[in-house]
């Protein structure tokens, strides 16, 4: 082989593999469900590709073999007709075999992905038109609460999330720990995976659901057990009081410039409900559903014009000065 | 290409009765496919049946009387819808007439009946989706009850004019199938309709 | 009766040659002028606009389908907005289902099967050009409406809650429902029409075994339109009236429910996809027959594989539900139903394979475009096996892989072997033969653009990419592939240029055809090209499954019909032993006045339900125009 073929080839592996990395990809499994719907995709894709090369073989084959001189298309040979007759019924029943085969590997599969573990950490994710809604539900109203777009679960422990939506179809997504389930209107559905490792896995709404529907994002933030704990017990915690005169007037305005009507920020007067609640926004990575990372600037660019960044969504452009927009964003972004 | 020719069908009839003609088998077709219109809003009954626990939803049942009755006299209907195929295979012209009108009749008397079961289904379309689905499968059987009985008046005032040709009785039978179907379709209709609801 | 008066008329008997083809042709002809071109009842006439127009939507579906390629060709890429991509993408879908891939098999059915069964008209040619003109105007409807910004754009699946009125509170999803509701009485009627015609109008002796495979594929195709519709017609009817009326069909607050609306769509949505698959294997079969030059290996299996495949297509439409919540072991029996359908589809790629294996090939474009098929229809099979399949079907759901499978299967298994159909009875339907310098290279470009357009969305899909998103971000290293795809999307685009340029060109300047330029088997040869109105001066009898291979110079015909009215000769279902002279419409408005009439009656129900009121006496008016007597001698037969 050529110094060059290899080259390109080595080349073209390596981006292939690169390729197939990834925080939202199927091929890069880090959850216990999605390495085992790899397993089962890989059976598949062998026989397929086995059956494909052969069809294709037999194809040129045929084609490119000596015929047999004939005068008119009905001087047929009865011998070869015969035995083309029972090879074709033979490949029919060969087909049905590995189908089959492929039925039971596959229900093997879905055994395992579907399977379910009572002492499951719950977590009920309610889809929004377009965003969601993340009930972390515990025995004690103190240990609930609720975020927005971003899940953190610990590895190694199952975990299942109760699917509902709010207004329309939605669906879950994180290909890199398991494979999606639908958020129906007027139905609940439940799906359960384990992360292996630690790690920032994206998912993003997988059902048509209207105009922003390729904004609906979040990431899935696997973090060591003690770490989620620690987490888990910060967000159980009110929003903090804002530490200096800036932030205090930016709590003012958020509640006299309308935020409040929407966005709860537990601990304060915000108390609405239509929003994502807002109590630790600080500490989240991305903003507008997994639309942009979260700092400053694109926050205070999505407060100032939310329908340039995502037109449609639901969050109205609020008229505000540029210091009031100062005040809120700096108070935001004290919600740690 | 030369052509030989091998048969002569100079003697063949220019029209036929039942599965001989071709409107008959269209009317096979369009009887399938609505067939299929039917069991497919029956399903839908079911699937809504199914999921939701308490069946009628906010309303009692359908009135039994307007449903039973159009059963009786769909039944009956049978009798003088014979009566006009037979005439018609016989060419009978007058006997047909008098079919007609009568099914004219009986159909104008059931789509009269059929009113009254809508006003006695004690529920409204847009009460629940068991108010839409009943609505919806009333409401499909009544088209096809209605169109029948227009092709039947139709037919009828046909055969009282110039055009009342061999041909046209052939027409007549397959009215008098159509007819057959909408009674048929009518029976399980109604223990759906009628029925499930006091399960 | 009137046998007396019958005995006086004039028969093909008594005529010969260019004498009966005058007076035939004189009875058959569409009337000329405008109003003759609209009172059309001839199927090749219908035929043809059927074709035509259905490539215009073909055209203009592929136009929006570069418009997505533009957009998604580069991340955070503003082409397109939301609004538009979604609009773009809903009128691609239906346009591509509903305008052009159920309406282009059955156009060429409508034209072909008359002429391969022998027989001079099509059962009901009124129905016929009713059923054409309601396509063209629910075609029409939806495109104007698009124009107007008023296009769907809830996905051509149009699910609920997103198409209710409380989500989309504009007239869009009325415009979808009602666009379905035309599409389908077409397509519903010429259904009726084929089963009619292949059942009743076949030469004497054509007997069930020397059906073309053609005509029995677009006979299992008509059953599977007959029995698959009415599920639509159900829900786009139950959604129009939740918007419009407020029933509560899909309203989960009230006893409904949104997964009903899945279950009645997809019950006919899968059958869908074999609706627009089965005539492309009948084209496969027509055409490899013609250039393998032999009968295609194992004729009954075929059918049987056609039969079984129409029959378990309505047994797997669960497999578009599997990331529903659905119960698991359900679940699992639907991967096994779906992955089924692979045995009948194996079967007749089988036949194909020995077919091939032991004919002469003559590589023309139509066999280009038939072995194209194979290699990817094969490989978009292999993947919807992989879809079938639960577990996987959980990660592949509603992403890019779907939508590489999908391709694969509907323009691999479709739309390449209907290319191939095209070269193969242009000069059939023309009299002129298409170019085959123009017809290599359009083959390879599509097949080269095709494959670099949608192999790529396999791996795009398992990295991770949904369908039906207008953007991505840069950072997802979906960048390169996506730039790939809409190059070869680009390419493809290109193969399509140079068919029309093809068509065009060829339709006026190229060779002349003759009767049967491919020397094919069956009997859509043995007339002209293009065929008189009559179809045939007289009738074939079949005595042999590719009767102008057998009968070689000779064909025997029968004598005895009509030469003064329409006639067209019934025959017995089985036996195809003749039965009855039956009168054939002649032309007749009053079909295009039943369209118009229907049009206003669909259209004013999306604004007003009192247009079920004031609709229905113009309609009524309509259908007894059509079928009252005229006094015409087809009429008083």
């Amino acid at each position: 082989m050529p110094a060059w073929v290899q080259k390109v080839l080595v080349l073209c592996t390596t981006w292939l593999l690169a390729a197939c990395a990834g925080r939202q990809s199927a091929l890069d499994p880090q959850g216990l469900q999605s390495g085992q719907i790899r397993s089962t995709f890989f059976i598949f894709l062998a026989v397929s590709a086995m059956v494909w090369i052969a069809v294709v073989l037999v194809l040129a084959v045929g084609m490119l073999r000596r015929k047999r001189a004939t005068h008119t298309p009905l001087d047929l040979h009865e011998g070869f007709e015969q035995r083309a007759g029972r090879l074709v019924l033979g490949l029919g029943v060969a087909t049905t075999v590995i189908v089959l085969g492929l039925s039971f590997v596959s229900y093997a599969g879905q055994r395992n992905v579907f399977a379910k573990d009572e002492h499951a950490l719950t977590l009920k994710i309610i889809g929004h038109q377009w965003w969601w809604e993340v009930h972390y539900e515990a025995d004690s109203p103190h240990q609930s609460f609720v975020t927005a777009n971003e899940i953190r679960i610990p590895t190694g422990q199952p975990i299942k999330v109760e699917l509902e939506s709010a207004d329309v179809i939605h669906s879950f997504w994180v290909p890199s720990l398991t494979g999606k389930m639908d958020l129906i209107t007027g139905q609940k559905n439940e799906l359960q995976f384990t992360a292996k490792n630690a790690g920032v896995y994206r998912g993003q709404c997988a059902e048509f659901c209207g105009l922003q529907h390729a904004h609906m994002a979040f990431d899935v933030i696997a973090l060591p057990p003690d770490e989620f704990g620690r987490w888990r017990d910060h967000q159980n915690q009110s929003a903090q009081s804002p530490a200096d005169q800036l932030g205090r007037q930016g709590e003012a305005l958020f509640r006299a410039r309308g935020c409040a009507l929407c966005h709860n920020i537990s601990g304060t007067l915000a108390g609405g409900q239509l929003g994502p609640d807002l109590t630790h926004v600080g500490s989240r990575t991305t903003i507008a559903a997994g639309t942009l990372p979260n700092n400053p600037a694109t926050l205070g660019a999505w407060i100032s014009d939310p329908q340039h960044i995502k037109p449609g969504n639901l969050m109205p452009k609020m008229p505000l000065q540029s210091n009031e927009l100062i005040a809120i964003l700096h108070y935001l972004e004290q919600l740690k | 290409m030369r052509q030989t020719i091998v048969r002569d069908v100079s003697d063949l009839p220019t029209f036929g009765f039942g599965p001989r003609s071709g409107p008959w088998w269209g009317a096979m077709g369009f009887m399938a496919l609505e067939g299929m219109g039917f069991a497919i809003a029956v399903g839908a009954y079911l699937y809504l049946y199914a999921i939701n626990s308490s069946w009628p939803i906010g309303a009692s049942p359908p009135d039994l009387w307007p449903g039973t009755l159009e059963v009786v006299l769909y039944l009956l209907s049978i009798i003088p819808n014979e009566y006009t195929s037979r005439a018609a295979h016989r060419f009978d012209l007058r006997k047909v007439r008098v079919g007609l009108i009568v099914m004219s009749l009986i159909g104008i008397v059931l789509l009269v009946l059929r009113g009254f079961e809508f006003a006695h289904l004690n529920t409204r379309w847009d009460n629940s989706a068991y108010g839409s689905i009943v609505w919806l499968i009333l409401g499909l059987h009544t088209t096809h009850l209605a169109t029948d009985l227009g092709d039947t008046v139709v037919l009828a005032v046909l055969m009282f004019t110039r055009h009342a040709k061999p041909r046209r009785f052939s027409d007549v039978t397959d009215n008098v199938f159509y007819w057959n179907f909408v009674v048929l379709a009518w029976l399980p209709l109604y223990v759906l309709l009628d029925w499930v609801p006091r399960l | 009766m009137s046998m007396a008066a019958e005995k006086n008329q004039l028969r093909d008997d008594v005529l010969n040659g260019f004498q009966l083809s005058q007076q035939l042709e004189r009875i058959w002809r569409t009337p000329s002028g405008l109003l003759g071109a609209l009172m059309s009842v001839d199927h090749k006439v219908v035929g043809r606009r059927y074709i035509v127009t259905a490539f215009v939507f073909l055209l203009l579906g592929g136009i929006l389908a570069v418009l997505m390629r533009i957009q998604l060709a580069g991340p955070e890429n503003t082409f397109l907005s939301a609004d538009k991509y979604n609009q773009i993408f809903t009128m691609h879908g239906s346009t591509m289902m509903f305008l052009f891939a159920v309406p282009v098999m059955e156009a060429f059915a409508v034209y072909l099967v008359p002429l391969m069964v022998g027989t001079r008209n099509i059962a009901f040619p009124r129905l016929n050009a009713f059923s054409y003109w309601m396509f063209l105007f629910g075609g029409c409807f939806l495109w104007i409406s698009f124009a107007l910004n008023v296009g769907p754009d809830v996905g051509w699946f149009a699910y609920v809650p997103l198409s209710s009125l409380q989500y989309t509170p504009t007239k869009r999803p009325d415009v979808w429902a009602q666009m379905i509701t035309f599409t389908e009485v077409a397509a519903l009627a010429v259904a009726v029409e084929i089963i009619v015609t292949v059942f009743k109008q076949r030469a004497p002796g054509m007997t069930l075994d020397r059906i073309p495979l053609f005509v029995w594929a677009m006979l299992v195709t008509a059953f599977l339109v007959m029995f698959a519709m009415p599920s639509i017609m159900v829900a786009s009817t139950s959604l129009i009236l939740d918007r419009l009326v407020n029933t509560r069909f899909y309203d989960s607050s009230s006893g409904g429910h949104p997964l009903l609306w899945q279950h009645l769509f997809w019950f006919f949505g899968h059958p869908e996809v074999y609706i627009i698959l089965i005539p492309g294997t009948g084209m496969v079969s027509a055409i490899l027959a013609t250039f393998a030059r032999r009968p295609v290996v194992g004729y009954p299996v075929v059918i049987l594989s056609l039969i079984a495949t129409g029959f378990l297509s309505f047994g797997l439409w669960v497999h578009h539900m599997f990331v529903t919540g659905l119960p698991q072991l359900g679940a699992g029996l639907f991967t096994a139903s779906s992955m089924l359908i692979a045995v009948p589809s194996g079967l007749q790629i089988f036949c194909w394979l020995a077919t091939l294996w032991d004919g002469r090939p003559v590589y023309r474009t139509p066999l280009l475009f038939v072995l194209g098929f194979i290699v990817i229809f094969v490989l978009g099979g292999l993947s919807g096996v992989m879809v079938a399949s639960v577990p996987i079907d959980t990660q592949v759901h509603d992403t890019y892989f779907v939508v590489a499978h999908f391709h694969y299967v509907l323009i691999g298994g479709a739309v390449f072997p209907l290319i191939g159909a095209v070269y193969y009875w242009f000069p059939k339907i023309t009299g002129r033969m298409l170019s085959e310098r123009l017809g290599r290279w359009n083959f390879w470009l599509a097949f080269i653009g095709f494959n670099i357009a949608f192999f790529p969305m396999h791996i795009l899909g398992l990295i991770g990419m949904p369908r039906r998103v207008y953007t991505y971000t840069a950072d997802m290293d979906w960048a390169h592939l996506n730039l790939l795809s809409s190059g070869g999307a680009l390419i493809f685009a290109l193969s399509f240029a140079l068919l029309l340029i093809n068509v065009v060109y060829s339709a006026r300047k190229g060779t002349l055809a003759g009767d049967n330029p491919w020397n094919a088997s069956t009997l859509e040869w043995a007339t002209a090209s293009p065929p008189p109105p009559q179809n045939f001066d007289r009738i074939p009898v079949v005595k042999h499954r590719d009767p102008l291979w057998a009968d070689g110079e000779s064909l025997p015909v029968v004598a005895g019909l009509s030469a003064e009215r329409r006639e067209v000769l019934l025959t017995s279902l089985a036996e195809a032993e003749p039965q009855v002279r039956e009168a054939s419409p002649e032309p007749s408005i009053w079909p295009l006045l039943a369209a118009i009439a229907m049009t206003i009656f669909f259209i004013g129900s999306i604004f007003t339900p009192w247009a079920v009121l004031w609709g229905t006496p113009p309609m009524a008016i309509a259908l007894i125009g059509w079928f009252w007597p005229t006094g015409s001698k087809e009429d008083e037969a």
